[in-house]
């Protein structure tokens, strides 16, 4: 992964929910971005996500024009280099947890055995594999996440977008879910990208990008990677 | 792929089994219509065919007046009854006739040992027998001496349950109106026709003796024929219908004043009745299955709105949206071809039941079977097609703010 640059401003009359970003993501990387309400933040994500495409300015995702794809081509993108992590979990209801965590790989057109066996390694990975067969809503919060995280570990990804990961979690689920972050971090070399109001959280990260009113603010080391 | 989506539609299906039987049910409801219709149809116009074939293969029947409505009527005054002469010039001038004997009918009731019972009573010749291919069972025919005016009759199976149960009713004597008469003979059994007439409940007696003791007077109400081994029905008719013309002095340019009826056309107008009363009630249950088609896309549209989420999270993980559309596509398919296969077993239940209350044998059609899944199917398509784009039209983002 390399090199982004971003400038992102939607019309004339519209809010500027980015306006003229520019930051570069290296390959490795745990990238914390923090900000208040409404400076842009998520819409960052999204774009960096392959979600939305900028409405100007130019986004290169491992040397490709993201701005250039079409829906279909992001879609592969995503699918192939990219793991999201939200705040809500987002697990499919009524759909055990194997299940949820298989879905990347139905997409890649993975085979049924190879797919079950990759998605009880994620799920052993994040420490649930004894609740493959659970229903989301017979977990508790901080082990939703971690099926969730599993789901974006299953595709073996390169980067992984969490938009506010611990935000519905106590502090102690949310050390674990951050130390989860660091090990994918470290150990997988996943780059990490996320986004958190939580300064405790953030720091967590090697590298912060603090953001107001759709602009970067400063940019600078944690105090952990300091 | 392919496999994949069906799986994923069945497990969608079957997560809510209540929601999606109620969903397929006005499907079910269609396609059970439409086969237990044809089905059923079918059954009536094959009985048909073959009750008026247990009438005679070669049965003409001659009749005053141009009604040509069913049997069994006796036409209005207005037309001129034939006459016992007309019945001899027939057989001696008409070559292609093997038989001809005068029938008159008349309802009465008959008394034995305290039994009544009203029946229908028919006076002819042994003849009639012949024409329409009427086997006895018991017993013998009238012997021509009798036939000239003895008080003797032969029975049908129903009169002889209905006055004598089980009991031989050979030489007993019953009594019609104020007549007294011998039972000579016992009719094998024909069950109900094809208007669900008992053709048993009958009593048969020579006409002379039905002329002047039951009907009092001579006049032939219609006469019976037959067709010759080896000579045209058509031909027969001609033939007939001209000399009639003349013995009756009509003149030419004027209506025919009686009607030549054959068993061929009978079962032609009978089987024209049933086909279109069949094809009515078949496009009635193709609209319920048409019905059935909008309430699938009404939950699927409701469906794609819940699963709103499920979509965002699916196109997150890298779903394009023509997996999405193929999705809840093949749902809709899969839903309404399970509807499509219930509603067959439905519907072959159903025809099957139908089948033996109208007492008709059960005509299962695999080719309307199949036409009725394959429509089920179509269904799936065109009403699953609007729901499965709007899902695919959703904007991720949106999509996984949503609920």
């Amino acid at each position: 992964m390399t090199d982004i640059t971003r400038v992102y401003g939607s019309g004339e009359a519209e809010v500027r929910a980015l306006d003229g970003v520019s930051f570069d993501i290296f390959p490795g990387e745990f990238v914390s971005v923090m900000g208040p309400s409404g400076s842009g933040k998520s819409t960052a994500m999204n774009v960096l996500g392959c979600l939305d495409s900028p409405s100007s300015g130019g986004y290169l995702f491992n040397g490709v024009d993201v701005a250039a794809l079409n829906h279909d081509q992001r879609a592969l993108l995503r699918r192939h280099y990219l793991g999201f992590i939200f705040q809500g979990y987002n697990l499919l209801p009524r759909t055990s947890a194997l299940q949820n965590v298989e879905l990347p790989l139905i997409y890649k057109g993975i085979g049924r055995e190879e797919r079950e066996a990759r998605a009880l390694a994620a799920l052993d990975k994040v420490g649930l594999a004894s609740r493959a067969h659970h229903d989301p809503s017979a977990l508790s919060g901080g082990q939703q996440q971690r099926v969730a995280i599993a789901r974006a570990l299953a595709g073996e990804p390169q980067v992984i977008l969490a938009d506010e990961p611990t935000g519905n979690l106590d502090t102690k689920r949310s050390v674990e879910i951050m130390e989860l972050m660091v090990e994918l971090n470290q150990q997988d070399g996943i780059t990490i990208v996320m986004v958190t109001h939580e300064e405790d959280m953030a720091e967590y990260g090697k590298r912060l990008i603090w953001m107001v009113d759709g602009k970067v603010e400063y940019d600078r080391l944690t105090t952990r990677a300091a | 792929m392919i496999w994949e989506t069906f799986k994923l539609a069945l497990q969608s299906i079957l997560r809510n089994p209540m929601r999606s039987f109620l969903t397929v049910l006005g499907v079910v409801i269609g396609v059970a219509s439409v086969i237990a219709m044809v089905t059923v149809g079918n059954g009536s116009t094959a009985q048909v065919t073959a009750d008026v074939e247990s009438l005679g293969a070669n049965l003409l029947t001659l009749q005053p007046g141009q009604d040509r409505m069913g049997p069994g009527n006796d036409d209005g005054g207005a037309a001129r009854p034939f006459e016992l002469d007309d019945v001899d010039t027939i057989l001696k001038q008409v070559s292609s006739i093997s038989v001809a004997v005068p029938t008159g009918s008349r309802q009465a009731v008959v008394i034995y040992e305290g039994e009544n019972y009203q029946t229908s009573i028919t006076g002819t010749m042994n003849g009639y027998l012949d024409a329409t291919d009427w086997p006895l069972s018991d017993g013998r025919l009238f012997t021509s001496a009798e036939e000239k005016g003895r008080s003797v009759c032969i029975i049908g199976e129903t009169v002889r349950e209905e006055l004598m149960g089980n009991a031989d009713p050979i030489g007993q004597k019953i009594r019609l109106e104020s007549l007294n008469c011998t039972v000579v003979g016992l009719l094998e059994s024909k069950g109900a026709n094809t208007f669900g007439l008992d053709q048993d409940d009958i009593v048969l007696m020579p006409f002379t003796t039905f002329a002047r003791r039951i009907a009092g007077s001579d006049d032939v109400s219609s006469i019976t024929l037959s067709v010759r081994e080896g000579y045209s029905t058509d031909r027969a008719i001609d033939d007939l219908t001209a000399l009639m013309r003349e013995v009756r002095r009509i003149d030419e340019g004027e209506e025919d004043d009686f009607s030549v009826r054959d068993t061929e056309q009978l079962a032609n107008m009978l089987g024209s009745i049933t086909s279109v009363l069949t094809g009515l009630l078949s496009a009635v249950a193709a609209v319920s299955l048409l019905v059935g088609g909008i309430g699938i896309m009404n939950i699927m549209l409701v469906s794609v709105t819940e699963r709103t989420r499920e979509i965002g999270i699916r196109m997150a993980v890298g779903a394009q949206a023509s997996q999405v559309l193929l999705q809840f596509l093949v749902e809709a398919i899969v839903l309404s071809a399970l509807g499509g296969l219930l509603g067959i077993g439905l519907g072959l239940g159903m025809g099957a039941v139908g089948a033996s209350m109208l007492n008709v044998p059960f005509a299962p059609q695999p080719g309307v079977i199949a036409l009725a899944f394959g429509f089920s199917a179509v269904v799936g398509v065109v009403f699953g097609y609007f729901p499965a784009r709007a899902a695919a039209r959703l904007d991720p983002i949106e999509a996984l703010r949503h609920g």
